[in-house]
């Protein structure tokens, strides 16, 4: 079996990869980091809780500059995935204006970024359109 | 006036721009002695300083400033936050004068930036050898480019796009124009980096950063400094008639950290801070958005201008795409905003951009703002954001002496 590592641990890797976000046992409130509190209300519990996989794009760029050695352009987004704000690149979509849109219903995927020195595979992820979802 | 109030009794900012042949400390002394000059006081007169300055954060900027242009023993305070550092030096100053620990104080805001380039997420490291997770994400590899953005053309790009999300009215060519104002206005204003005015046909097809701001969209990376000394009511009480006419209140002082929101850590949310800056500052000063005569706020982006027409209340929740379109943040209009220029032509030298906006507002306040003085100017608003987030904003008012 080859060794596989997601790129950050909020995704879970699997039959069914998805993003997972530290719950505040308390008020709700979701977090993609590892905590030392609420930042919502102080309390110290969490409970690990799995996001929606489907959602909508609620605000996006297309990064036509940026740090050397990052392949531009590639389109930035804020996705709206029922109520858990995620940020994420969307992929397969052409990164322009006339095909990326505010609104766009998009869903979650995943794809090797890279294998390491021993051969383990390293899985990142983005979002792409529902439907070709093109308008 | 009352022995507590706050006010501005000299304010000074150096050309925003290339400065070569001046170093930290020379652009700061110039600032710093040009605001005592403009104050008829002296160093020996100042009991507190703020300074700021962020990328060199960790050096005593007050200290060295004053072993240039003074030694007298006072505190020193050296501040860093973010965009908002120059503010934020000012606040602290007003509140040892307000704390009563002195009756004179001066804050100073200075960087060198001319020449630099993406400030965040300018460089990204390579790839280890091996993937091992690391940091509070448990990142295998640094994310950058690959969950999203981390420059601040893209941050603040989708922060406007998120307004035309909510609000609809936004394009590509509306945010331009926000921009082809500033770019109009700076034209007016020799200490600015860059006068040029340029069409809207060269804004949109200029070199495109993160969509929809081009290159003349984003702020100016740039040298610079800027100054303020600021009195208590009952010193300025004893002074000139002249100091006293020149003087301009400083009716509100507020400075803001982030609310936690529900997308807060996901992307920066530079609206709720901001809002609540801008209604402790209406409370503060009683007064209201429609008595300001000019604002100068942080279009560090024309994307950002758009969400602060609201966010400082200038015109109803939702309504900043009308506000722009009616013509009312324009030098003629109802309500000028950015007629230095801003923050993409006058120019972005960080730390002093917190005080530099200041300058700009009293200036028009004391009717000393030649060309481009907004005739019978009696009230204005400035604001500043730091990413992370800081916000401050201060509303100014002529003095009625």
């Amino acid at each position: 079996m080859t060794g596989r590592i997601p790129l950050v641990d909020y995704l879970v890797l699997g039959d069914e990869p998805h993003l997972a976000a530290n719950e505040c046992t308390s008020c709700g409130a979701r977090f993609f980091d590892r905590r030392n509190a609420c930042a919502a209300c102080g309390a110290t519990g969490f409970t690990r809780v799995p996001v929606s996989s489907t959602g909508e794009v609620r605000t996006f760029t297309i990064v036509a500059h940026a740090a050397p050695g990052i392949p531009v352009p590639f389109v930035a987004a804020v996705v709206d995935c029922d109520g858990t704000s995620v940020r994420a690149n969307l992929v397969n979509v052409e990164p322009d204006a006339d095909h990326v849109r505010v609104g766009m219903p998009v869903r979650l995927t995943t794809f090797p970024i890279g294998t390491d020195d021993e051969g383990t595979e390293a899985i990142g992820f983005g979002f792409e359109p529902i439907d070709g979802g093109a308008p | 006036m009352s022995s507590d109030d706050l006010w501005i009794l000299g304010i000074h900012m150096t050309r925003f721009g290339k400065h070569p042949d001046k170093d930290l400390v020379d652009l700061a002394s110039e600032a710093a002695l040009g605001a005592l000059a403009d104050a008829g006081v002296t160093i020996r007169d100042v009991g507190v300083l703020a300074a700021g300055n962020l990328m060199s954060a960790s050096a005593p900027i007050g200290q060295l400033l004053l072993k240039q242009i003074g030694q007298t023993g006072i505190p020193v305070f050296n501040v860093a936050n973010a965009c908002a550092t120059g503010a934020t030096a000012l606040r602290v100053a007003l509140m040892a004068v307000k704390a009563g620990e002195a009756d004179l104080g001066l804050a100073v805001g200075v960087e060198k930036l001319a020449g630099a380039g993406l400030l965040a997420g300018g460089s990204r490291s390579a790839d280890a050898g091996t993937w091992t997770p690391r940091g509070r994400y448990g990142a295998v590899a640094p994310v950058d480019g690959r969950i999203g953005t981390e420059t601040m053309p893209g941050v603040f790009a989708q922060i406007g796009m998120e307004y035309g999300h909510r609000y609809g009215g936004t394009s590509f060519e509306l945010f331009a124009r926000i921009s082809e104002k500033n770019h109009a206005h700076s034209t007016l204003n020799p200490l600015a980096a860059y006068t040029k005015r340029f069409t809207l046909d060269e804004i949109m097809n200029d070199v495109m950063i993160a969509y929809p701001n081009t290159r003349p969209m984003c702020s100016a990376n740039c040298d610079g400094a800027a100054a303020v000394v600021v009195v208590n009511g009952a010193r300025l009480a004893t002074l000139s008639a002249e100091q006293r006419r020149r003087a301009v209140k400083i009716s509100a002082s507020v400075l803001t950290s982030d609310p936690w929101t529900e997308s807060c850590q996901v992307l920066p949310d530079v609206n709720t801070l901001t809002r609540n800056a801008a209604a402790q500052a209406y409370e503060q000063a009683g007064i209201g958005p429609e008595d300001l005569d000019l604002v100068e706020l942080h279009d560090c982006f024309a994307t950002a201008e758009l969400v602060h027409y609201d966010n400082l209340m200038l015109c109803e929740p939702g309504g900043a795409v009308e506000f722009f379109e009616s013509g009312a943040p324009w030098r003629d209009g109802r309500l000028p905003v950015n007629v230095s220029g801003g923050l993409q032509s006058k120019g972005h030298p960080i730390a002093a951009t917190g005080i530099a906006n200041l300058w700009e507002v009293a200036t028009h306040l004391r009717g000393e703002a030649g060309d481009r003085q907004i005739e019978g100017a009696r009230v204005g608003l400035t604001h500043v954001i730091g990413l992370g987030s800081a916000c401050a904003v201060h509303i100014l008012e002529r003095s009625a002496a």
